[in-house]
């Protein structure tokens, strides 16, 4: 009993930690109504400048601190907001969780090109390291806390009752709120919602700097990726508030802390108990929250009363487009295809084209986002989880059975498809940002518990997968993989074509776009959303089984980890999350891109060293372009290109798609107004030929889609 | 009247401490036309959600061709034959009027499925571009088959609801305030729509409305409510007549 409460006291400073973040999440979705999950990047961008200033710099305690929570912390909310956030005052929640999705994957690398990216070891701790048994507890207590942690203690505390007392009872409260509800409405009834929401963001931005600076010296050393961590498992503690309430996020926050300190300490420390469910205890949590919360489910995502006073989305352009220009845009598409085989084939080296394959078989592996996020409307962040079963069951099938590769991609899949049916039936349930994060938790669940099984992974060393002879031909050969690859994506993209043209697409859509609707005609919502998951589970599968085959081996470290997937999700959905071309283009960015830019950043250098006589400003200036800031700007784009979703939800291929062809297609109407040939009306409307094609596949025609444009 | 097709029995519903629907009971027989009326904020559309399965009531039955209602979803009861339009519209994006019917019919046979879908194709057959053809050519939405429907005024919207509830073929089907927001000619056109769906095929229909003169036209019985309570139900004329539903509803000089 003794050990139990001293276990639980011991769990209270963690606990501080999950509510501080928590409680900053909560504000900012109280205020902003963006569920932000960039949260944890905003408090290692002020963690990353208390570190500057303090280990470098020298800087005092106090200025540095406040230096890092008062001025960069509000600065950075405030040029989020001005930028960024204000424009998406009235979008959709979906909106603004890809938005925060895009800024959590840029942000970290903006700091790490502006600050350097050596690794931080040992991040300043907030005040000289004095520990309370030496001056507050009597000697032999076995509860020690250290003045960082009491730090955390009262500043979460003190952020609590302050908070509380705001949203209680002071008007700038009450007007934040109301300004989340509707701008609009806000606006009409005196409200200046710009000040209001530029003063939302800089006060949850204050908070993300201060959970920074103090959680920073919890980790060996400082980085992004145990911030995020931290934050989904302090995601728990906001969904137990509800999302909304203060108190109760900070009751959880320490719930969870404590919950996890006791179970450290009574569980036997070598079981897998211990060292796989500890630390997935909080996304245990969060995931069984996330399904069992009474009042989730039924939280619709609360609807702007002005609204309407919007211009209708455009139509698609598959409505728009006449059917010459379809036919005229497929062959032109193949022939792009073929082109693009032929120079992989015949010019480009073993790095080329192995970036080329890795990026076709990532496209299918984004085709699986199509279906689930493009067509299902629903977010998932855990493809990558999926795909990572795919390959470890392809590996695991050729290691224990010896049966052909092939023939192992195939049931991997069905095995991923399987997992994902299971994971499905009660996810669906949930709304838009709950269904995100409950696949975000089963993503970071899968990562901690299952990957270090040896049945899951093969252990430690990663199982190898041969690359399979098809008669004749021996796959081993890179070119004739790509051949492999190309196929296989044009078989995928069939499918989700047919999948998105036929009656299941016809369903999903009228589910997105209403749901209460759907079900007035008989539309199961639950049961097409099942289908569309299972489905896109079982092609994230097949892309991971055939992503193992060609590197060799089902390594999770390099080729799936959960962020990997956001970022991957943040690519997809900026290019366009229903288009077949946007998969594979972006798939094959998301590997040729940083490796471009790692060849561009080369050749300033190069360049200094072969002219030796160049202006010395010159030579320093571009002497210092490194060629690792590659993968940096890369992805800074790739995240910036996720933040242009708000503008383009259809995606920004498809965008272009649309302009271009309605260029096109107005050209030729003047033309053949000049010829007299066309229609005698001077501004002859674009005319759809809906009529000669049935309408079911009419509206949303096949573009371009089939085929790959490599 | 025939046979019970509908029957509702002690329906109430509270949302944290507003009584919405307080014992309301409703009956509806096969083909029959009923309204219900009321101020804004009586419950009608609550009622309308409780028996088409939005939402649960917290208390009360309804059966349906004397099979109980309560455990199932809205796209189940929709399958039994109970379709409805809703009073703010509710219209699929990115899909032409056509398809909408499309969809609808689609849902009413289950025809299309993953598998279908793969390996015979889903283009739509004769019979039900016919099928949908006929509907259409009842609501006048013809020659706007090919329109995308959230391009199209809230008239010819409301229009294209009622069209997309009579592709489930429904024995029986609510209206929630199909005429707001229409003006008089629209809404003489929607009355004269509804009269023939009631008389020819026999559709039984459930009509929340303001719009009296429509009520008086096309229902043989009217339900009122006020806050949540029914404060008269019987054959229009009377209901109509009766001084509390003037008092309440009608404004005495009505």
């Amino acid at each position: 009993m003794e050990t139990l409460l001293e276990n639980a006291v011991r769990g209270i400073p963690t606990g501080c930690v999950f509510a501080l973040l928590a409680v900053g999440l909560v504000l900012t979705y109280k205020t902003s109504g963006v569920f932000n999950l960039a949260f944890g990047a905003q408090a290692y961008a002020s963690a990353a400048v208390f570190y500057v200033v303090r280990k470098d710099h020298e800087w005092p305690l106090l200025w540095a601190a406040l230096l890092a929570v008062v001025v960069v912390g509000p600065a950075i909310g405030l040029l989020l907001e001005r930028v960024l956030f204000r424009y998406l005052r009235t979008a959709g929640s979906m909106a603004k969780l890809v938005t925060s999705l895009g800024l959590l994957i840029a942000i970290p690398e903006v700091v790490k090109l502006v600050l350097g990216d050596e690794s931080r070891k040992n991040p300043p701790p907030l005040w000289y390291v004095m520990r309370t048994d030496e001056w507050l507890w009597p000697r032999n207590t076995s509860i020690v806390l250290d003045a960082g942690q009491i730090a955390t203690i009262a500043a979460t505390v003190t952020v609590v009752v302050a908070l509380v007392l705001l949203f209680r009872f002071s008007s700038l409260g009450l007007r934040m709120r109301a300004v989340v509800e509707s701008p609009r409405m806000a606006e009409l009834n005196g409200v200046d919602s710009e000040r209001v929401s530029m003063t939302s963001w800089m006060l949850s931005s204050l908070l993300a700097g201060l959970a920074g600076v103090l959680l920073a010296p919890l980790f060996a050393s400082l980085n992004p990726l145990d911030l995020f961590t931290l934050l989904v498992a302090a995601l728990a503690a906001t969904v137990f508030g509800g999302l909304t309430s203060i108190p109760l996020t900070f009751a959880g926050g320490l719930l969870l802390g404590v919950l996890q300190a006791v179970l450290a300490g009574s569980l036997p420390t070598d079981s897998i108990l211990a060292t796989g469910l500890r630390p997935a205890l909080p996304f245990l949590v969060l995931f069984l929250l996330l399904l069992f919360r009474p009042g989730l489910r039924s939280t619709r995502e609360v609807t702007d009363p002005l609204a309407t006073v919007e211009a209708p989305p455009p139509a698609p352009v598959a409505l728009v487009r006449p059917h010459w220009m379809t036919v005229g845009t497929r062959a032109f598409g193949a022939v792009v295809v073929a082109l693009g085989l032929a120079a992989c084939w015949f010019l480009l080296d073993g790095y080329w084209l192995g970036l080329v394959i890795s990026g076709i078989i990532l496209g299918i592996i984004m085709m699986s986002l199509i279906v689930v996020v493009g067509m299902g409307g629903m977010l998932s962040l855990c493809q990558a989880a999926l795909a990572a079963i795919g390959a470890f069951g392809t590996a695991q099938l050729v290691a224990a059975t010896g049966m052909s590769v092939l023939g192992a991609i195939v049931i991997g899949a069905v095995i991923a498809a399987g997992v994902g049916a299971l994971l499905a039936v009660p996810v669906v349930r949930l709304d838009g940002v709950y269904l995100a994060l409950a696949t975000l938790a089963f993503a970071l669940m899968f990562e901690s518990i299952f990957v270090p099984l040896s049945w899951v992974s093969g252990g430690a060393v990663p199982l190898s997968v041969p690359r399979p002879l098809i008669g004749p031909i021996d796959l081993a050969d890179d070119r004739w993989f790509l051949l492999f690859a190309v196929l296989c994506a044009a078989a995928v993209s069939a499918v989700v074509i047919r999948l998105r043209e036929g009656t299941t697409g016809r369903f999903l859509q009228a589910l997105q776009t209403s749901d209460v609707a759907a079900a007035s005609i008989g539309i199961s919502g639950r049961r097409s959303r099942v289908v569309a998951f299972t489905v896109a589970a079982a092609i994230a599968g097949f892309g991971g089984g055939l992503m193992a085959t060609y590197v060799g081996q089902a390594n999770y470290q390099s080729s799936f980890p959960y962020l990997i997937g956001l970022v991957w999700v943040a690519l997809l959905v900026s290019a366009g999350a229903r288009s077949v071309q946007a998969a594979v283009l972006s798939g094959l960015f998301f590997f040729l891109f940083p490796a471009i830019l790692t060849r561009l950043f080369t050749f300033p250098g190069n360049w200094v060293e072969s002219n030796p006589d160049a202006p010395s400003w010159v030579a320093s200036a571009l002497g210092a372009i490194q060629p690792n800031w590659a993968q940096s700007v890369a992805f800074i784009l790739f995240g910036i290109g996720a933040i242009t979703y708000a503008k383009h939800p259809e995606g920004s291929i498809e965008a272009q798609t649309a302009t271009s062809v309605g260029a096109i297609v107005r050209w030729v109407e003047r033309r053949r107004g000049d010829a007299g040939t066309g229609p005698s009306d001077p501004v002859p409307p674009p005319s759809p030929e809906v009529t000669d094609a049935p309408p079911l596949a009419g509206t949303g025609r096949p573009t371009a889609d089939s085929g790959s444009p490599g | 009247m025939s046979g019970p097709l509908l029957e509702a029995e002690a329906v109430s519903k509270r949302f944290s401490g507003i009584v919405a629907l307080s014992d309301v009971s409703l009956h509806v027989a096969d083909g029959e036309f009923v309204a219900v009326i009321g101020p804004n904020g009586a419950g009608k559309s609550t009622l309308f959600n409780c028996l088409s399965g939005v939402l649960r009531p917290d208390r009360g039955t309804v059966t349906f061709r004397g099979r109980s209602l309560e455990r199932l979803r809205p796209s189940a009861r929709a399958r039994l034959g109970i379709a409805r339009t809703f009073q703010r519209i509710e219209l699929f994006g990115g899909m032409t009027v056509l398809d909408h019917l499309l969809v609808a019919d689609r849902a009413r046979t289950r025809r299309g499925g993953l598998w279908s879908d793969l390996f015979r194709g889903s283009r739509p057959t004769s019979e039900e571009l016919e099928r949908c053809g006929i509907v259409l050519e009842l609501v006048g939405l013809t020659e706007w088959a090919d329109r995308p429907a959230e391009s199209l005024s809230l008239g010819k919207g409301r229009l294209v609801e009622l069209a997309r509830a009579l592709m489930c073929d429904p024995a029986l089907l609510f209206l929630d305030e199909p005429s707001s927001g229409l003006d008089r000619h629209e809404t003489a056109e929607m009355s004269a729509t509804l009269e023939t769906v009631s008389r020819q095929h026999g559709t039984a229909i459930v009509l929340i409305e303001h719009d009296v003169p429509m009520v008086r036209r096309l229902a043989e019985r009217t339900y009122v409510l006020d806050y949540g309570q029914l404060i008269a139900d019987g054959p229009t004329e009377d209901v109509l007549g009766d001084e509390r539903v003037r008092v309440a509803y009608l404004g005495d000089n009505s």
